[in-house]
C-alpha cells in the first residue's frame, strides 16, 4: 500500500515528460507502481492520478482493463502457462494440470508460502516452442513436466537468479539526454509542419 | 404550387422507401425519429457524444457501397443514403442484441424502480422472444452498492451503455464513476472509498436506461404507473424545465425536461432532490400571531400561536394602517419576493406600491445588483451567448456551486464549440482547465481590471499589473475575447465586498463591441421580481417611476429604499413595519449585525414563508404560504424567459398562494387588487407591463422553451463614479465569501437526503499564505475584521490567489457575515492562531 | 561488447532457410541486437539513403514497393500513409508491437533480435510523412523485447540516429518506448491509440475515427506493424524494383510465417510472399517437414486464431491474401497452426472461443455477451452437459454477432462451396465476429464430434448441470484450468 518512493517519483516524472499528454504515461506508471510493490496498490493509483491529472476512478478504470496489473499481492513469481491453441495441441493444458497439482493451487491461486502464483494465460507469442510459459514474463520453452518441476525447484532454492521479483518488467529503461531530445510538444501547440518537411518539397507526400 | 428546385446541398435520405431531407450533420437516428421512425437505442443520448456500443440501433444502411448494418447513432446522414429499419437483417440484428442484453439482466422487474418505464422492458415486450434460450447462470454482483449518499448502483441490472459514466466525465466533469474490469466482467464503479461526489449525480439516475441506478429519495416510493406528472419549471435563475411527479398528493420525484434553450434535461442534485422539503412536517401550516402560553392570541404574549387567517390578516392590516397613519407609506417596507411566481410578485408589487403606496420594496437582500442596471443592460439568450465563435466573461459566483445547469452548458460549449471564457472573479471557478484565461483580481478591484481588459481589447495593452492581475494575463484575456461577441455572466462573486466594484466592472465591459449580459442573480425568480416591479424605483415591465400603471389607484413617484436602506431605516426608527416575503435577512443579509438590529428595532415584522426560519421565528405575524408545486404561475429566468410553474399537490394546512395573501391583505386595507385567478393576474401583467405585451398564459405553457419577454427598456442606469479601494496592507488578507451548493439554507436542511452534505465553514487560503501564518491544514485560527471575529479551521488551497481568504457563507461552525460591515467596500481580515 | 549482461540465450524459433533475407538478415548473429553488429552489417544505411532524398520521394518509393501491412489486414502501407489529411499537424507514428494473435510469433523476434532495424524503419516513416513523434508500443508481456529496444534506443540516441538533428540534418524525431499491459484487443489500431492515451483499450468506430485522420490525441496518426516497418530499411537501400523481384506481383517481398502445432519442424520462416503454398510450407523439407510422425493433417488455421480453419483440400493455395480470402479464410498475421488427427475439434474450438471471450473489451453488446455465452455452451458440451439444440444455437449466436453467411472453406465431400472472407459484423471491431470462426469451421466440418459429446436427453434441466462445483470437477478432469 504505497505511493511512489522518492526514487520512483523521479522516474515517474521523467516518464510523464516524454508524452505530449500526461495521461499517456498512465500504463507505464502503473507498471512502475507494480515494480515497486509487486502489485498495484490503491494508494499508488491515487498518486498516479495526482501526477497525471486525472481522477483515481479513471486510473482504476484503465488499470483493471489490463490483465498484467494485479490489484492485490501475488506471489514473488507469477507463472503463466499458455494453454492457447498452439500450446493446447502440444500439451499446454496437461502442463497446467501438472502445475496445479505440483504447486497445490488452482490457476489463479497463490501458494501458501507466497512464492508462486499460477495463471492459465492466453497466447504469449512463442507458439513454435510449445508448450511454453513465462515466469514474471521470462520465457521457458518446450517444457516437460520434469522441466517444470526443475524450474520451480530452481526458483524456490534460489538457484535460478535471472528472474526478478514480480512487477519488474524491463530492467533497462529508456534514457534520453536532454540535449538529444527532439522535444515534446502538446498536440494543440504543434500546429506547423516539421522543419525537414517544410524545407523540402512542401507539396509532396507530407503536405 | 411550384416545383421547388432541389437544393444543391440537399441531403436526401430514403427511409423504408420514403425519401426525406436530412439536416446538415444530422445523425441518422435523430433524422429517422424526426420522420416518424423510432430506432430502439440504449447508449445513445442526444446530449452526449455517441459511442455506438450497445448496438441496439443497428440498421441496414446503403451508402452506395452495398447494404451493411451500421449503428444509426454514429452515422451522419449523407446524400443518397438508403435506410431499412424494418428489414429482416435489421430485425435479426436488433433481436440478437436484445437477447444478448437480457441474458445477464436479472428478471426482477416486479421489484425494480424502473419497471414500467424501462426501455429494456419495453423493447422486450415489443420485440423480444417469448422465452429465453439462455439456460446458464447469470452474472452476479453484490446487490445495490451506494456510489454516493443518494445514488445506488445495481451492477447486475447494468447493461454497460456508458451513459452514466459518459455523463460523469463529459457533461459534469466529475469522472468519479468509471468502467472497471473487462469483457463480460465489465462493471461500473467508483475508486475504493472515493464516492461519486458530483453535484449532478442524480442525472445519471434519470438517464439510466434500466434500473441499475436508483436515487435514495425515490427508491421503492412508487411505481411509475401510479405517478402523475406535470411539466413545470424549477424556480432557479436558469429556469430549468422539469417534470414534477406525484402520487396521492405527494411529490415523489422531479426529473429534468430537455429544453433546448435552458437545461437540456439536466438538474443539480439540490434541485432534483429538493422536493423532499415540500412535505416536511416543519412546514408552516397555519397563520401565527403573538399569543399567551395557552395558545390564545394576545398581542402582548411572547409566543407565536396559531391563528385563523381572519385574525392574522386583521392584525396585519391594523399594524400597517397604524404605521401609515403615523409615518406615512415610507414607514412600511416589503423585503423579499424572489421565491415567488411572477404573478405573486406582481400582486405584492401592486399591494405595496399602489395600495400601501410605498416604494420601499426589494426582492434582493444586498446580495444582487441594482435593479435598474439589470433591467436596462443589453441581454442575450444563453444559446446565443454560447454560439460558436462567442466569448464569455464570467463575473459571478462559481456557476458550479450556484448555477448548476449554466455550468453544464458552459462546459459543453467550451468543449464542443469554439467559444472562449475569461474568468473575472476572486477565485478560480469549477470550470478549471476549460477556462481560457483566469483573471482573479484582488477583492474590490474587479472594476479596474475590467477597465484594463476593455482598454487592452481596444489595443492599449497594460504595461504593469492591475488589481493584482498580471499584465500578461490581461493581454491574454483580451486576445481571447477579441473579435468575438462577448456575453458577461454578471453577478455578485463575493458578498464580502460591496456591489460597487461589480457595477464598475459591468459598466466597463458594456463598452466591449457586441457586449451583452446574463445577470446571474442567485435568488430564484429575481428577474421576475425586477420585471414585476419588486424593486425600488421600478414599476411592472421595467418601467421607471412617474406614470401610474393602468388600473392602479396610485404609484410612488420617488424612489424608495433598497434592502440595506430599509434595514438602516428600521434601525433608525424610520421604518416601523417590515414585511418579509420569503426572505430571511437574519441568515442571508451580508451584514449580520445590521439585519439583527433592524429586526429587533422594527415595531412589527410580518413574514410570509414556508418554514419558520430565523427571521420568521422573530416575526410578529406569520402567514403560511403555498410553495413550489403547490401553486401555479410563471417564472422568469435570467434570459427573461417566462415559463410555467405548475401546481401539482395541495399546500399543507391552510397555507395560501402568495398572490392570494397579497389580495387578502389589500382587502384588509380596503382595496381590491382585482384578481380571482392566476390567469387573471397574468392577464393584467400583459396589459400593464410593456415587456410582457402580447404574451398569453397559454402560449407560455405551450412551448417547451417558454417565451422571452421583450428586451431592455429605455430605463437609464447611470453608472456611478468608479469606486476607490484602499490598498491591502501587508499583514491582512482580503475576505471573499461565497455560497456553495450544499449549505445551511432552509430548503437544503429540510431535505433528509441533503441535510448532511454541507461541510463546516473553513478559511481557504493560498498554501504560501498559510505557511506564512504558520497555519497548517485543519488548524484552528481566529479571523478578525473591523466588524467582528470568528474562529474556524484553515484549508490551504492553491486555487485561492495570494492575499485572499475565502470563507463560504451559511455553513456550520462560523459565520463570515460577522466580519462584514455593509458600509465598507471590502473586508480586510487578520488571521491569528487560536 | 553489449550492455545486455543478464539476458538469456538468444531467442529460439527462427529457422534459417535458403532465400531472401529481407528482415532476418542479422538473425544468425548472437549479438544481432547490438548497435555494433547493426552498423557492421549495413545498419542505418537505409536511413541515410532516405535522408538523401526528399520525404515525398521516400513515400513514393514505399508506395511503389507495394509493401503490404503485416499486422493482419494486409493493406498497402504506402497507400495508408497517403490518408493523412494535408496540412494538419502534428502527425504521429504508432508502432504496433502488441503481437498477441494466437499462433503469431514474429514481431517479438524482430524486436528482440534486430531492434535497430525496427528503429531505422520507424525513422524512415517519420521522415517521409513529417511525423513529429513516434511511439513504439511493445506488448507488456515481452520483457526481453522491451529491454532490447530500450538498449537499442539508448544507443541510437547517443549515436545521433534518433532525437534531435538526426545524422546532422534538420530531421528530428523522438521515439518513445511504450509498454502495454496485457490486452489482445489493443492490437486493433484504434484500441492501440486509446491505450496509448492512457485509456481502456476499447476500439473506436471507423468512421469517424480513422487513425490517419483522427488518431492519437485526435491528430493524424499512422499505425504500422513492426514487420511492416522492418522492411523499410531494405526497400530504401535497394529500391522498390529490387523488392518487387521477390514474391508475387500483388504481394511482393518476403513475409515471416510462424508455423506451430503438429509439424515436424515448427518455426518462424522468412519466405517469399505470395508464391509459396501451404503444402510446401507445411510439408516441404526446407520448411516444416510435414506432420509429426505417424499422423495425418486434420485441419490448420492459416492466419491466426481469428481465421476460419482450412483442411487438407486447401493445402495447395498460395500464401497470398486474395486466394486465401476467396477460399473462406485469411492470411492474417502470418500464423499457421497445424492440427493432426489427434486433435479434438470441440476442445480446440472451445479453446479459441475462450480466448475471444476473455479478450473481448466489453464495449459492444454482441461481443461482450455473445462470446461468453458461446464459451459457456461449448464448455457445457465438452463437459457432457450439452443439449442437441445447442449446436444450432451456437451457430445462431454466431449469426447474431456476425450476421449472414460466415466465411468458411469449401467442403467438397458435403457439396459446400466456400464463403469468402471477411465476415459481416454487428460490432465495432472484428474481435467478436472472429469468435465465430472456430465455431462455424468446427461445426460445419466436424458436426458429428459435437453430436457425439451430446448424450444427455433434452429434458435434463441444464441450469442445474452447470453448478460451479460440477463444472470445475469436469474441467479438472479435462486438465482444464478453467476461466476464472
Amino acid at each position: 500500500m504505497s505511493r511512489f518512493n522518492a526514487d520512483n517519483l523521479i522516474v515517474a516524472e521523467s516518464i510523464i515528460r516524454r508524452y505530449p499528454v500526461a495521461k499517456s504515461a498512465l500504463i507505464p506508471l502503473l507498471h512502475l507502481a507494480q515494480e515497486q510493490d509487486g502489485y498495484v496498490a490503491d494508494d499508488a493509483m491515487a498518486h498516479i492520478a495526482e501526477l497525471v491529472g486525472v481522477t483515481p476512478a479513471e486510473v482504476v478504470g484503465t488499470c483493471t482493463f489490463y490483465e498484467m496489473f494485479k490489484r492485490h499481492p501475488v506471489g514473488t513469481y507469477v507463472v503463466n502457462i499458455c494453454t492457447n491453441i498452439s500450446c493446447l495441441v502440444l500439451g499446454g493444458e496437461e502442463l497446467l494440470h501438472h502445475a496445479e497439482k505440483s504447486l497445490g493451487v488452482r490457476a489463479g491461486g497463490t501458494t501458501d508460502d507466497g512464492l508462486f502464483t499460477l495463471e492459465d494465460v492466453e497466447c504469449i507469442a512463442a507458439c513454435t516452442e510449445a508448450p511454453c510459459l513465462q515466469v514474471n514474463y521470462r520465457y521457458r520453452y518446450r517444457l516437460t513436466t520434469d522441466d517444470f518441476d526443475e524450474l520451480i525447484d530452481g526458483l524456490r532454492t534460489g538457484r535460478i537468479t535471472d528472474v526478478p521479483h514480480h512487477g519488474v518488467l524491463a530492467r533497462i529503461r529508456q534514457q534520453i539526454a536532454d540535449d538529444r531530445l527532439a522535444g515534446v510538444v502538446a498536440p494543440e501547440l504543434a500546429t506547423e509542419a516539421p522543419v525537414w518537411l517544410a524545407a523540402s518539397d512542401a507539396g509532396g507526400a507530407g503536405s | 404550387m411550384t416545383d421547388a428546385p432541389t437544393k444543391p446541398d440537399a441531403i436526401d435520405v430514403t427511409l423504408n422507401g420514403v425519401t426525406f431531407e436530412a439536416e446538415p450533420g444530422e445523425l441518422l437516428i435523430d433524422a429517422c425519429e424526426r420522420n416518424g421512425v423510432y430506432i430502439p437505442r440504449f447508449c445513445y443520448h442526444p446530449r452526449m457524444t455517441p459511442v455506438g456500443m450497445c448496438r441496439m440501433c443497428l440498421v441496414e444502411v446503403d451508402t452506395g457501397r452495398g447494404a451493411a448494418l451500421q449503428p444509426s447513432c454514429m452515422l451522419t446522414c449523407t446524400p443518397g443514403m438508403t435506410v431499412q429499419t424494418e428489414s429482416e437483417l435489421t430485425k435479426k440484428a436488433q433481436d440478437g442484441v436484445l437477447e444478448f442484453l437480457l441474458i445477464n439482466h436479472p428478471l426482477d422487474c416486479p421489484v425494480c424502480d424502473k419497471g414500467g418505464e424501462c426501455p429494456l422492458q419495453d423493447q422486450t415486450m415489443s420485440y423480444g422472444p417469448g422465452e429465453s434460450r439462455f439456460v446458464e447462470q447469470k452474472r452476479h454482483f453484490e446487490k445495490p452498492i451506494p456510489v454516493n449518499e443518494n445514488v445506488y448502483l445495481d451492477r447486475e441490472r447494468c447493461i454497460l451503455c456508458d451513459r452514466c459514466t459518459r455523463f460523469a466525465s463529459e457533461v459534469a466533469g466529475d469522472p468519479l464513476i468509471h468502467f472497471q474490469d473487462r469483457g463480460s466482467n465489465t462493471q461500473v464503479n467508483t475508486f475504493p472509498d472515493e464516492p461519486f461526489a458530483s453535484y449532478f449525480s442524480g442525472n445519471t439516475v434519470q438517464i439510466c436506461p434500466v434500473g441499475a441506478l436508483t436515487a435514495k429519495p425515490y427508491r421503492f416510493k412508487a411505481r411509475p404507473w401510479d405517478l402523475e406528472e406535470v411539466i413545470s419549471t424549477y424556480p432557479n435563475p436558469m429556469g430549468d424545465r422539469i417534470s414534477v411527479q406525484s402520487s396521492r398528493d405527494k411529490v415523489l420525484r422531479i426529473q429534468g425536461v430537455d429544453s433546448d434553450a435552458t437545461n437540456w434535461g439536466w438538474l443539480t442534485d439540490r434541485d432534483r432532490f429538493s422536493f423532499e422539503a415540500i412535505h416536511h412536517p416543519e412546514r408552516l401550516t397555519v397563520p401565527l400571531v403573538h399569543g399567551d402560553d395557552l395558545g390564545n392570541a394576545d398581542a402582548a404574549g411572547d409566543n407565536l400561536v396559531a391563528a385563523s387567517w381572519a385574525v392574522a390578516l386583521q392584525q396585519a392590516g391594523a399594524v400597517i394602517t397604524a404605521a401609515l397613519d403615523k409615518g406615512g407609506p415610507d414607514a412600511v417596507g416589503v423585503l423579499g419576493g424572489a421565491r415567488l411566481s411572477n404573478e405573486a410578485q406582481y400582486a405584492w408589487a401592486k399591494l405595496a406600491k399602489s395600495v400601501i403606496g410605498t416604494d420601499n420594496v426589494d426582492a434582493q437582500l444586498d446580495d444582487g445588483l441594482p435593479a435598474a442596471m439589470v433591467a436596462s443592460y443589453p441581454r442575450r439568450t444563453l444559446n446565443d451567448a454560447l454560439a460558436p465563435g462567442s466569448a464569455v466573461v464570467l463575473m459571478s459566483e462559481d456557476p458550479k456551486e450556484q448555477f448548476g445547469t449554466l455550468y453544464l452548458r458552459l462546459r459543453h460549449a467550451l468543449q464542443k464549440r469554439d467559444i472562449t471564457l475569461v474568468e473575472l472573479n476572486p477565485t478560480a471557478s469549477g470550470l478549471g482547465r476549460l477556462t481560457t484565461v483566469g483573471l482573479h483580481p484582488r477583492p474590490g478591484e474587479t472594476g479596474v481590471v475590467a477597465r484594463a481588459l476593455v482598454d487592452a481589447v481596444a489595443g492599449a495593452l497594460p504595461t504593469a499589473d492591475v488589481g493584482g492581475v498580471s499584465a500578461a494575463a490581461i493581454s491574454a484575456a483580451a486576445t481571447a475575447v477579441h473579435g468575438r461577441p462577448v456575453t458577461v455572466v454578471c453577478g455578485r462573486a463575493s458578498l464580502a465586498e460591496s456591489a460597487s466594484p461589480t457595477i464598475d466592472a459591468a459598466a466597463a465591459l458594456r463598452e466591449l463591441p457586441g457586449a451583452a449580459f446574463l445577470f446571474a442573480l442567485r435568488r430564484g425568480n429575481s428577474h421576475g421580481a425586477i420585471d414585476m416591479g419588486l424593486a425600488p424605483g421600478l414599476l411592472p415591465g421595467r418601467v421607471g417611476l412617474g406614470a401610474t400603471p393602468e388600473g392602479w389607484a396610485a404609484a410612488p413617484t420617488v424612489t424608495g429604499l433598497d434592502a440595506r436602506g430599509m434595514l438602516e431605516a428600521a434601525v433608525d426608527g424610520d421604518l416601523s413595519v417590515l414585511v418579509l416575503v420569503g426572505s430571511d435577512p437574519l441568515a442571508d443579509f451580508p451584514d449580520a449585525d445590521l439585519a439583527s438590529r433592524a429586526l429587533t428595532t422594527c415595531d412589527t415584522v410580518i413574514a410570509v414563508d414556508l418554514f419558520a426560519n430565523l427571521s420568521v421565528a422573530s416575526a410578529d405575524i406569520v402567514f403560511p404560504a403555498a410553495g413550489f408545486a403547490e401553486t401555479a404561475g410563471t417564472h422568469t429566468n435570467f434570459e427573461g424567459r417566462v415559463s410555467p410553474l405548475t401546481r401539482k399537490v395541495t399546500a399543507p394546512g391552510v397555507a395560501r398562494p402568495d398572490w392570494v395573501i397579497a389580495s387578502d391583505l389589500a382587502f384588509e386595507l380596503g382595496a381590491d387588487l382585482g384578481f380571482d385567478s392566476v390567469e387573471s393576474v397574468f392577464d393584467e401583467i400583459v396589459t400593464v407591463a410593456p415587456s410582457h405585451a402580447g404574451l398569453s398564459f397559454a402560449d407560455v405553457a405551450a412551448d417547451n422553451d417558454g417565451a422571452l419577454v421583450r428586451g431592455p427598456t429605455a430605463l437609464d442606469f447611470g453608472a456611478p463614479e468608479p469606486t476607490a479601494v484602499v490598498p491591502l496592507d501587508g499583514y491582512s488578507l482580503r475576505l471573499v465569501t461565497d455560497h456553495r451548493l450544499y449549505d445551511n439554507a432552509t430548503l437544503v436542511q429540510h431535505c433528509p437526503s441533503m441535510a448532511n452534505l454541507a461541510d463546516v465553514a473553513q478559511l481557504s487560503l493560498h498554501p504560501l499564505d498559510a505557511d506564512r501564518l504558520g497555519a497548517g491544514a485543519g488548524s484552528l485560527v481566529t479571523v478578525i475584521s473591523a466588524a467582528g471575529s470568528i474562529e474556524l479551521p484553515v484549508r490551504p488551497d492553491p486555487a485561492v490567489p495570494r492575499g485572499s481568504g475565502v470563507i463560504p457563507l451559511n455553513r456550520s461552525g462560523a459565520d463570515p457575515r460577522e466580519l462584514i460591515d455593509h458600509r465598507a467596500v471590502v473586508t480586510d481580515i487578520r488571521v491569528a492562531s487560536s | 561488447m553489449t550492455p545486455n549482461t543478464h539476458h538469456t540465450a538468444n531467442t529460439p524459433g527462427w529457422v534459417d532457410v535458403d532465400g531472401p533475407h529481407i528482415v532476418t538478415s542479422r538473425f544468425g548473429f548472437d549479438d544481432s541486437f547490438t548497435l555494433a553488429r547493426f552498423e557492421a552489417t549495413g545498419g542505418y544505411a537505409g536511413l541515410r539513403a532516405a535522408l538523401d532524398r526528399t520525404p515525398a520521394d521516400v513515400h513514393t518509393e514505399v508506395r511503389e514497393a507495394s509493401l503490404l501491412g503485416r499486422g493482419g489486414a494486409g493493406f498497402p502501407a504506402g497507400v495508408k500513409w497517403g490518408f493523412c489529411p494535408p496540412a494538419v499537424w502534428p502527425r504521429y507514428l504508432v508502432v504496433n508491437g502488441d503481437e498477441s494473435e494466437p499462433g503469431t510469433y514474429k514481431d517479438r523476434l524482430l524486436m528482440q533480435r534486430d531492434p535497430h532495424q525496427l528503429i531505422e524503419g520507424s525513422l524512415i516513416a517519420c521522415y517521409a510523412l513529417g511525423l513529429s513523434q513516434c511511439f513504439l508500443y511493445v506488448r507488456g508481456e515481452m520483457a526481453l523485447a522491451q529491454e532490447r529496444i530500450a538498449t537499442a534506443l539508448n544507443e541510437a540516441y547517443a549515436a545521433g540516429y534518433v532525437g534531435k538533428n538526426i545524422l546532422g540534418t534538420d530531421f528530428s524525431v523522438d521515439i518513445i518506448l511504450h509498454w502495454g499491459a496485457g490486452a489482445y484487443i489493443v492490437g486493433e489500431e484504434t484500441a492501440l491509440i486509446e491505450s496509448l492515451e492512457g485509456n481502456r483499450g476499447m476500439p473506436r468506430l471507423k468512421p469517424p475515427f480513422f487513425p490517419a485522420a483522427i488518431g492519437l490525441y485526435g491528430k493524424p496518426t499512422i499505425v504500422n506493424n513492426v514487420e511492416t516497418l522492418a522492411n523499410l530499411p531494405w526497400i530504401l537501400l535497394n529500391g522498390a524494383t529490387e523488392y518487387k523481384k521477390f514474391g508475387s506481383d500483388t504481394s511482393p517481398g518476403t513475409r515471416l510465417f510462424a508455423v506451430s502445432g503438429h509439424v515436424a519442424r515448427p518455426g518462424v520462416y522468412e519466405i517469399e510472399h505470395g508464391v509459396t503454398t501451404f503444402r510446401e510450407l507445411i510439408y516441404g523439407e526446407r520448411f516444416c517437414q510435414g506432420i509429426r510422425d505417424g499422423h495425418e493433417l486434420k485441419m490448420f488455421i492459416p492466419g491466426g486464431a481469428s481465421a476460419p480453419w482450412f483442411f487438407p483440400e486447401q493445402l495447395d493455395l498460395p500464401l497470398e491474401a486474395k486466394p486465401v480470402g476467396a477460399a473462406g479464410s485469411m492470411l492474417g498475421s502470418g500464423a499457421i497452426v497445424v492440427m493432426d488427427d489427434t486433435t479434438d475439434a470441440v476442445r480446440a474450438c472451445l479453446r479459441v472461443v475462450r480466448f475471444f471471450a476473455r479478450e473481448s473489451c466489453g464495449k459492444c453488446t454482441p461481443c461482450r455477451e455473445g462470446t461468453t455465452w458461446e464459451e459457456t455452451v461449448l464448455r457445457r458440451i465438452l463437459d457432457g452437459k450439452g443439449r442437441s439444440a445447442d449446436i444450432d444455437m451456437l451457430l445462431d449466436i454466431g449469426d447474431n454477432i456476425s450476421p449472414g453467411p460466415y466465411p468458411v472453406a469449401a467442403n467438397e465431400a458435403e457439396g459446400q462451396t466456400a464463403v469468402p472472407f471477411p465476415p459481416r459484423q454487428t460490432t465495432i471491431c472484428p474481435l467478436g465476429p472472429s469468435s465465430v470462426a472456430p465455431i462455424t469451421s468446427a461445426i460445419r466440418r466436424f458436426r458429428s464430434e459435437f453430436e457425439a459429446k451430446i448424450v444427455l436427453p433434452e429434458t435434463i434441466p441444464v441450469a442445474a448441470a452447470v453448478h460451479p462445483a460440477t463444472s470445475e470437477l469436469a474441467a479438472a478432469a479435462h486438465g482444464e484450468g478453467g476461466h476464472r
